[in-house]
């Protein structure tokens, strides 16, 4: 943790986050956008590349959202937000949007995170002691079943605890399921050998990294750092 | 052959019980029966276990069942952040709630459509969904069993039936009603238009008529935010 946090080095926004994850996609591919940081990533897609965004309620094809007077409210994303549509999208009910997740049938799923750990166990459904019922949506269905597991997050909470950590703290979604780990600090891969520290935010070293991450990262020669582009 | 076709929304549902065990479509604002459920909820049943994505946006929707304290118990995925009449029931112990992985709630009401008496599945292992339930590994894998969810009723909403009831469904508002209609004793449609059959070409039927037992008509009631 920083001992003195007047001298921290400026770290990503959310919407830097999210276009750095936008990088991870490749042209053609099928993808699931969770709640939160992931979500702003449609608006960052690197240009000339065609995603398919598939959402939970039964879509593939997913556009950009609708603009005022556009809004249909039968064609909403799993956010309750009207959205459009691109050339070749399609409908179909829950379960088959869900067959998509479990099955494999997506490239990419990227979704947000409060926790971590060091075997790529996901937490970010449950806050401990939150009240009320709390919710799972279709988290555990996409972090059991997806082929490629992206989780976007901050990488320490507001207080500065680390939220990369040995083992999660708080209620898991889907254990070592997460793939890699885009924070606005660095892009960490889940590997057999461990964390690897892929690459870091400008200006920041595998070091400053690794003194606000509770578990090991593997530093492999040089860590490059992120480029966002314009 | 009798109709399947009923002229209001009250006659509908006016066999359904106190305790009944009733599966509602909808998600994100679409695709809800709303009609059904004010009708419901206006014939003043009680101790309803209701089966739904969500739990209401304020009155909207299944808010109104649990303003007027009508549900016992429910199975969802993700009750809502807009969900206060439920979470404030939920909170006095008034209500209990069995939170299941939203695809997971999709393929046990479908296996109890289909006749299957449950299936393994990696979702959910080491989790909290994972309690009380079998566990054992298949193919070197982690796995839980998960039951079939039967219902007595399933309220759904489509945008046409034909007078046998095949439907069909607009946009994104299709969600979670095929499934429903699939796996309920009873399935009860509201659609926007019923047509003579034979106006839904074979291949656009989404949800065939052998799963469908009343239909009435009713313009689509939505509720914002």
């Amino acid at each position: 943790m920083a001992e003195n946090s007047t001298t921290e080095k400026p770290r990503l926004t959310r919407e830097q986050i999210a276009q750095r994850a936008a990088q991870e996609l490749t042209d053609g591919a099928y993808v699931n956008l969770g709640w939160g940081i992931p979500n702003l990533i449609a608006d960052y897609l690197p240009k000339g590349l065609t995603v398919y965004f598939h959402s939970e309620n039964g879509i593939l094809g997913m556009g950009r959202r609708a603009k005022a007077g556009e809004e249909d409210f039968d064609l909403v994303d799993a956010m309750k937000v009207p959205v459009t549509l691109i050339p070749g999208a399609s409908f179909f009910h829950q379960a088959d949007a869900h067959l998509m997740t479990r099955g494999g049938h997506l490239d990419v799923a990227v979704l947000g995170g409060f926790q971590v750990s060091e075997k790529g166990d996901l937490a970010n459904w449950k806050i401990p002691g939150a009240k009320g019922s709390g919710g799972i949506g279709g988290a555990m269905d996409i972090a059991a079943g997806a082929k490629n597991l992206i989780v976007c997050m901050e990488h320490n909470t507001k207080e500065g605890a680390p939220k990369i950590v040995k083992q999660c703290s708080y209620p898991v979604t889907g254990l070592a399921c997460t793939n890699t780990i885009v924070t606005d600090l660095a892009v960490i891969d889940v590997k057999p050998e461990g964390l690897v520290l892929r690459e870091v935010a400008p200006g920041w070293t595998a070091e400053d990294v690794q003194a606000r991450t509770e578990a090991k990262l593997v530093v492999k020669g040089k860590v490059p750092e992120m480029k966002l582009g314009s | 052959m009798k109709s399947k076709i009923v002229d209001s929304l009250n006659a509908a549902v006016a066999d359904i019980p106190d305790g009944a065990r009733i599966m509602f479509g909808g998600f994100g604002g679409a695709g809800f029966p709303n009609n059904l459920i004010q009708a419901l909820s206006s014939k003043g049943v009680r101790d309803i276990t209701a089966i739904s994505n969500n739990c209401g946006t304020r009155e909207g929707e299944l808010g109104v069942m649990f303003k007027n304290g009508q549900v016992r118990h429910v199975i969802a995925s993700f009750p809502g952040p807009h969900s206060n009449y439920f979470q404030e029931r939920f909170a006095k112990g008034e209500v209990t709630c069995e939170l299941v992985p939203q695809g997971i709630l999709c393929e046990r009401m479908r296996a109890a459509g289909a006749g299957l008496l449950g299936f393994y599945t990696t979702v959910g292992v080491g989790t909290e969904v994972a309690r009380g339930k079998e566990e054992r590994v298949v193919d070197g894998k982690r796995c839980i069993l998960e039951a079939p969810i039967h219902a007595d009723f399933a309220l759904i909403k489509a945008e046409k039936a034909d007078e046998l009831g095949n439907l069909t469904y607009r946009l994104a508002a299709r969600n979670f009603n095929p499934i429903m209609a699939m796996a309920a004793k009873i399935t009860i449609v509201e659609a926007e238009e019923i047509v003579p059959v034979g106006a839904i070409e074979p291949e656009n039927v989404v949800t065939p008529a052998i799963f469908v037992h009343r239909i009435v008509q009713a313009k689509g009631m939505r509720f914002q935010g």
